[in-house]
Order: structure tokens, then sequence, then C-alpha cells
């Protein structure tokens, strides 16, 4: 049993960190979020060039054949950067479906794409109705003489905006909530029949409402198994899961250091704020809840890497602790910075938006603690 | 990273398995459970162990410990609590021996060390005073020397099990003169030495385990201070934290979680069982998740521990999160008892429900657990002073 990282996963963290340190200051962040597409194709181009892009890829597929643990190295530290290329998008959403399908090989030229960075990409399943259920879905793909013709909704498309292929879920059989019926389909952003409305959510990232209309798709286009999807997009989703709360980790980290800096040098009554133990003692509890974070992915990370039985049990109480422990660690960061806490001009208020839409992603704490009850009392 | 079992790890877990099936019967299951044979069947259970040469696995191999790995341990505390047998009484395994075999002479590692491995002698701990609890260097029972001898007056309060204590390892104050720290001795003193009066005092939980123990001109051989006089502080140190490990509790936390579903599972309001109300899953999730994440953070501290790094003022964490789950689930099974859980018998197999009185009693004792090892809010200053450099 070791807690210690690799050689190969210390040189990837050194390697992010160094971007971050180098080219991705708070200033720089801004303005790329600030930008049309709220992130930096350059910024993309280089992750290519460093071999971010591949991680997750087999070696069969032309990737670094990484596991769920160099993703978490790799998460954490763009999380410390607020990083917001669409790694999770594009590489781990769209490119974990490709390659964990079924029928990856015929997927192969786009994976190929995404690791030279010539494509960006987007998952569409969420549907008005939804919330955080993966299998509610009214969108159909219906069948007819020359394969399906797609119809309905997804909403907050992550990178939609900017995606040149999506994968969309669609109902090819069943009901509304079942399991079984459910097919994914992989086609080109610009077909015929898609129409597209972009926002921004909170956290700075450009995601999309897109209405498809009769859009006719092929059999060649379907990832993995027609009407047997669910399971991919659940396994994908799991993974991608233990990946963000990997960032939200490090944003944790850097809010409690921002945090305990800022009350070392922020002097009311003649003295340093954090000299007062009502303040210390709250800093000791944003300090912990980090810390129990971290035993949580680990945990989470080494079970699912292993792919131990416990492990979905293991990553749905880390989606719930990242919940949990980011309200607290958000919320006493604000508090402690005073009114700075609360001006756009300081970082800390956008760590804390980003902690807040990582939370609601895939399920919040709430809805992800039901489940685990579920599974733990079963 | 990795925290699979390898094939010896297997082997290693089948082997604890067995032993404990043989060793921990049923029969000394009843009796160290049982408040009036506690004290024979835990030292039965521990002479068990001992013969098996895993009474003090974490002692240095020269004196009997086992050599275990973190995964092992892990799997040993794992094992021991899935099937309720106790953890050793920790005062003379885990507190005073690390400090006679980490600054005691070899004449008093010869004299005490087989002894406390073989459980022949109980000991207590003498450290909290009247006036010194989480403060506890302000310490003022006093030692002064007297040719060969030290003569000891003073007294100690909360001191767990010494009526049934052959020896007593004490914080003394020898010198008044500098910072509280410093003038502060370790001895250890036989319970039957002339002057040392023992009174008890009854807990809330309407049990006996804690005494005041009294020393009125008490005579102790120098030979008995550990290591050198006045520098008592620092060897405690070293002890004080890891004792703050070992009261996370994270293995029995575990087995008690797994026995409250179960109740919860029996017991009904409505005709439905209180597992299936939303609100009891809520809680029984909480608990589960933080003391999931605290199982793993106890092994990030041991790997660091088995590295030769110490756990420092990590072990402040394991102590006030462990301590907290303690009383969360104490909480939570005093409230799944509902009346039973006020029922003051010693027979509640009687009433049908035989875990209201242990819920009673273990919710009210628990109460001390954010007390001693250092209060917990002592826990939050040393970790933000320490870790957090406030």
């Amino acid at each position: 049993m070791n807690f210690n990282l690799s050689e190969e996963q210390n040189m990837l963290k050194d390697s992010v960190s160094r971007f971050v340190q180098n080219q991705y200051d708070f200033d720089t962040r801004r303005k790329i979020v600030d930008s049309r597409e709220g992130f930096s194709r350059e910024n993309w181009q280089t992750f290519s060039d460093l071999g971010w892009l591949s991680i997750p890829f087999s070696e069969a597929q032309g990737g670094f054949g990484g596991s769920v643990l160099d993703t978490m190295v790799v998460m954490e530290e763009l999380g410390k950067g607020l990083v917001a290329e669409p790694f999770i998008a594009t590489v781990l959403l769209f490119g974990g479906l490709l390659s964990k399908s079924s029928n990856s090989a015929d997927h192969a030229s786009t994976i190929q794409k995404i690791i030279d960075g010539d494509v960006q990409g987007a998952f569409a399943y969420l549907e008005r109705q939804s919330r955080f259920e993966t299998c509610d879905i009214k969108t159909t793909a219906s069948k007819n003489t020359n394969g399906f013709s797609l119809n309905g909704e997804k909403t907050v498309v992550f990178n939609g905006e900017s995606a040149d292929k999506i994968i969309v879920s669609a109902r090819t059989n069943g009901e509304q909530c079942d399991q079984q019926g459910i097919s994914l389909f992989l086609l080109d952003a610009n077909s015929n029949g898609i129409e597209k409305t972009s926002y921004r959510l909170m956290d700075g990232q450009r995601v999309a409402n897109i209405v498809f209309k009769d859009v006719q798709l092929s059999s060649d286009q379907l990832v993995g198994e027609l009407d047997h999807a669910a399971p991919l997009m659940q396994a994908v989703i799991e993974d991608v899961m233990i990946a963000i709360c990997a960032e939200a980790f490090g944003i944790m980290q850097v809010l409690n250091q921002t945090t305990v800096e800022y009350t070392k040098t922020r002097k009311q009554f003649g003295v340093a704020i954090g000299s007062f133990q009502v303040l210390q003692h709250r800093m000791v509890d944003t300090f912990m809840a980090c810390e129990q974070t971290q035993s949580l992915l680990y945990r989470a990370a080494c079970s699912s890497a292993s792919n131990n039985e416990e492990a979905l049990k293991d990553v749905l109480a880390l989606k719930v602790m990242v919940g949990r422990a980011g309200k607290l660690i958000g919320g006493e960061a604000i508090q402690l910075h005073g009114g700075m806490g609360i001006t756009d001009e300081l970082n800390v208020g956008h760590y804390v938006k980003r902690l807040m839409m990582i939370n609601t992603t895939f399920g919040d704490a709430d809805y992800q603690q039901q489940k685990f009850s579920a599974l733990s009392n079963a | 990273m990795d925290t699979k079992l390898s094939p010896e790890d297997i082997s290693f877990r089948d082997e604890v398995q067995a032993f404990l099936k043989e060793a921990f019967t049923a029969e000394l299951a009843l009796q160290v459970n049982n408040s009036k044979t506690f004290k024979a069947g835990q030292i039965e259970w521990q002479k068990r162990l001992a013969a098996k040469g895993w009474a003090a696995p974490g002692w240095p191999t020269e004196h009997g410990g086992a050599g275990w790995s973190v995964t092992q341990s892990f799997i040993y505390e794992t094992e021991r609590s899935r099937v309720g047998a106790p953890d050793v009484v920790p005062f003379g395994l885990k507190m005073v021996a690390p400090v006679i075999y980490g600054f005691g002479s070899d004449e008093q590692k010869q004299r005490f060390l087989p002894d406390i491995l073989n459980s022949d002698i109980w000991w207590c701990q003498g450290y909290s005073e009247p006036g010194s609890g989480s403060d506890l260097a302000s310490l003022q029972t006093k030692a002064e020397l007297d040719g060969d001898e030290y003569v000891v007056n003073g007294a100690k309060i909360w001191t767990t099990y010494a009526q049934y204590a052959d020896w007593i390892f004490c914080l003394v104050r020898t010198d008044n003169s500098g910072k509280k720290q410093q003038g502060i001795s370790f001895l250890l003193i036989e319970m039957n030495t002339p002057g040392i009066t023992v009174n008890a005092i009854e807990s809330i939980d309407g049990h006996h385990s804690l005494n005041e123990v009294l020393f009125d001109n008490v005579r102790v051989p120098v030979a008995n201070r550990i290591g050198e006089q006045d520098k008592g502080w620092h060897y405690a140190k070293a002890l004080l934290t890891h004792e703050r490990t070992a009261i996370a509790g994270v293995p029995d936390s575990k087995r008690f979680l797994n026995e409250l579903k179960n109740i919860a599972k029996q017991e009904t309001c409505g005709g439905k069982a209180l597992i299936d109300d939303p609100m009891i899953q809520s809680r029984f999730a909480d608990i589960e998740i933080e003391l999931m994440a605290l199982e793993y953070t106890e092994l990030r501290v041991l790997a660091l521990t088995a590295e030769g790094k110490s756990p420092g003022p990590a072990s402040s964490l394991l102590k006030i999160k462990g301590t907290e789950i303690q009383q969360s689930i104490q909480q939570l099974r005093l409230d799944l008892a509902g009346y039973y859980g006020g029922a003051v018998t010693d027979d509640t197999d009687q009433l049908g429900h035989a875990f209201g009185d242990k819920a009673r009693s273990a919710f009210m004792y628990g109460r001390a657990s954010t007390i001693y090892g250092g209060s917990n809010e002592v826990q939050k200053n040393i970790t933000a002073k320490l870790v957090l450099g406030l």
C-alpha cells in the first residue's frame, strides 16, 4: 500500500504546474474566459504538444495509456490554475465515450484528432426535465429507411458552442426513464437540422442548448451498442466524476492557502486577524475538510484503477464530500476575506464559482448521497 | 499509488482470520463485555495475543514487535474489529512501553517490557490533575529528591482503571523555576506504595472507570525515573502524538456503524424499517462518508510513518475527526433505541432491546472522547499553529 505518485506522474504534475505558473496567471485567465469561445485555441495546441490530450487513450489508440490516477494528477493541477480549456468536455467525456465504446476502432480517426488537438467535442446528455438522471431521455432517434431520424432538445451541453463533433444520447427504444433503449450517436455539429443557443455558466465555461430536428443519422454513427449505451455512459461519467473531484481538490487547496495567507497579513484592531482563535478554528475546519477530500479522492481513484468492487460506492462518497466540503471551504474563503471576498476582482470568488459548478455537475451532493445510501444499505 | 492487497497480504489476512476464530471465543467475548469480568477477560485476551506474538505489533522487533507493514496493521485492525474483539488496553502496551523502549535505561527495559508484553502488569496513566486539564504542562504534583528517592505529593485525576492498576506512570514537577514545560519528570510508581489513595469517580454513564489518585509523601526510587530529571515533558510529548493517532478508532467505528445498520433494518416506526426513513439514511451516509475518508487519512498518516516521517500534527486531525465520528455514531445509536435508550438495567435482553443500555452508556461516556487526549479545541489550536502557521 502506498500513496506516492510514480516518477511519470510526478513529471506530469510538474508539467501542468509549470504551465499554470508560467502561462496562466489570473489576469491571463480572465482574458481567456472573457473571449468569444471562453478558452484559448493556442493553449489547446500547447496541451496537445505537451501530450496531455493523449493521456486517457490507450497506446493502441495512439495515446499515453494513462489510468484514472494519471488523469487525477493532471486535473488537480488544472484546478489550481482554474484552467478553462475544455479538457473535461473534449478529452474526458467525448473522448472517453469513444475510446471506451465497444466499437472504438470505428472512431480511431476522431480519437487521433482529439490527441492532435484538431477537434473539439461535446457530450449532449442533459434535457430540460432530466435534472441529474442521465437515463431520463425524451430525445428520440427513430428508425427510417436510411438509418435514424433524431429529434429533441439537449441542454447545458459543455463545450457545445465550440464543439466540431457531438455525441448525443437518444432513445431508440423503451420508455422515458428506462435504462434500456438508449443509444449514443456521433454527429457533426454543422449537420442539417441542428440549432444551438449558447450561453455562459457562472464558472465562465460556454455551454449550449441544442435542438435536433429531423437530423438524419446512419448506423455508422453509433457509439457503442444500439439500445445498450447506458452502461457505457455511466462508466465514463464515473471516471469523469473522479476527474472533476480532483480538480475540486486543487481548487480547495488554493482557496485554503489564499485564505490562511490573507489572515496573516490583514490587520484589524492592531493585529493580524489570523491571530483570532475563532478564525483559526474555522481555518482548521477547512483544512480538515480538504484533507478528508484528498483521502476519498485517493480511495476512489485507487479502487477505480484496480476495478475494485467498491469503486462506485467510493466515487459516490467522494462526490458527496466534494460538494459538502466545497461549500464549507468556498463559503469560509469568502467570509474570511471580508469585503474583498465579494469582489469580482479577487480570484477567490472565481474559484468558489467553479467549485459550485463542480458540485452540480453529474448530480449534486444531495442527489449522490441518496444513491450512496441505496448502494450502501442494500 | 496503489492500495491493492498483494498475495502475501491476502495470506496474512487468512492467518489473522484463522487466529481470531480460534483465540477470540464466544466465551471470551462475553467475559470482556461484562464489567464484572472485564479485567480478567481482557488480560486473557492479551495473553493469547502475546502467545501469537501480536500483543504489541508496533514495538521494535527486538523487544517483541511483529514488524508488520502498514498494510498488515490495517488488515489486522480491520479483521479484529470485524469479529468484535477488543483492542488491547493501551496504557501499558501502547502508552508507557514506547517511552520505556524509547528513553528508558537497559535495566528498565529488561524489568518492564516483558511483563507489559505478557500483560502481567496493569498500568494506568497519571497525567491530568484537578488544576491541569488541556493545559497539561501546568501540572503541580511535586516530586522532591530525598537521598535516592523522590517524595511525591499531589493529586492526579480522570485516571482510567486506576482501581485495577499495579503501576502508574506519572508526570511530576521536579522544578518550578523555568518555563512550565521544563522541570517535569517521568516517574513509574507502584500502586501499592504507602501513601497512595484511589478514590472512585462515578461517571454519567453510571459506571466506574475513572478515579482520583492522591499521593501523600509517596516514596519512589530514583531508579524508577525515565531518562533525565526535568526532561519528562519531552518524553511524554512523543507519547501524546501516538495517543492521538490511536484514539481515532476507525476500525471500531466501522463495526459499530454496521451494527447500527442492522438495528435500523429491524427497528420499525409505523410498520416501516427505520433504515427506509430518508432522515435516518442521511445521517448514516454522513457518518459513513466521513469514516471512509478518515480510514484513508489514517492510512496516509501511517504510510508516512512507515517511511520514517513523523505523523506529527496530522495526528490532531485524526483525533478530532475520529472522536466526532464516534460521537455521531453514539448519538445515532441512542436515537435508534428510542425509549429503550433511556432504560437503566443490566439486563436489556429481557426487554427485547439488548442495545438500549449500551446505547445510553456509550453515548454518555462517549462525551469524554472530545475532551480527553487533549480536548478537540486544543487540537485545533495545535493544528492552527503547527500546520497553518497561524
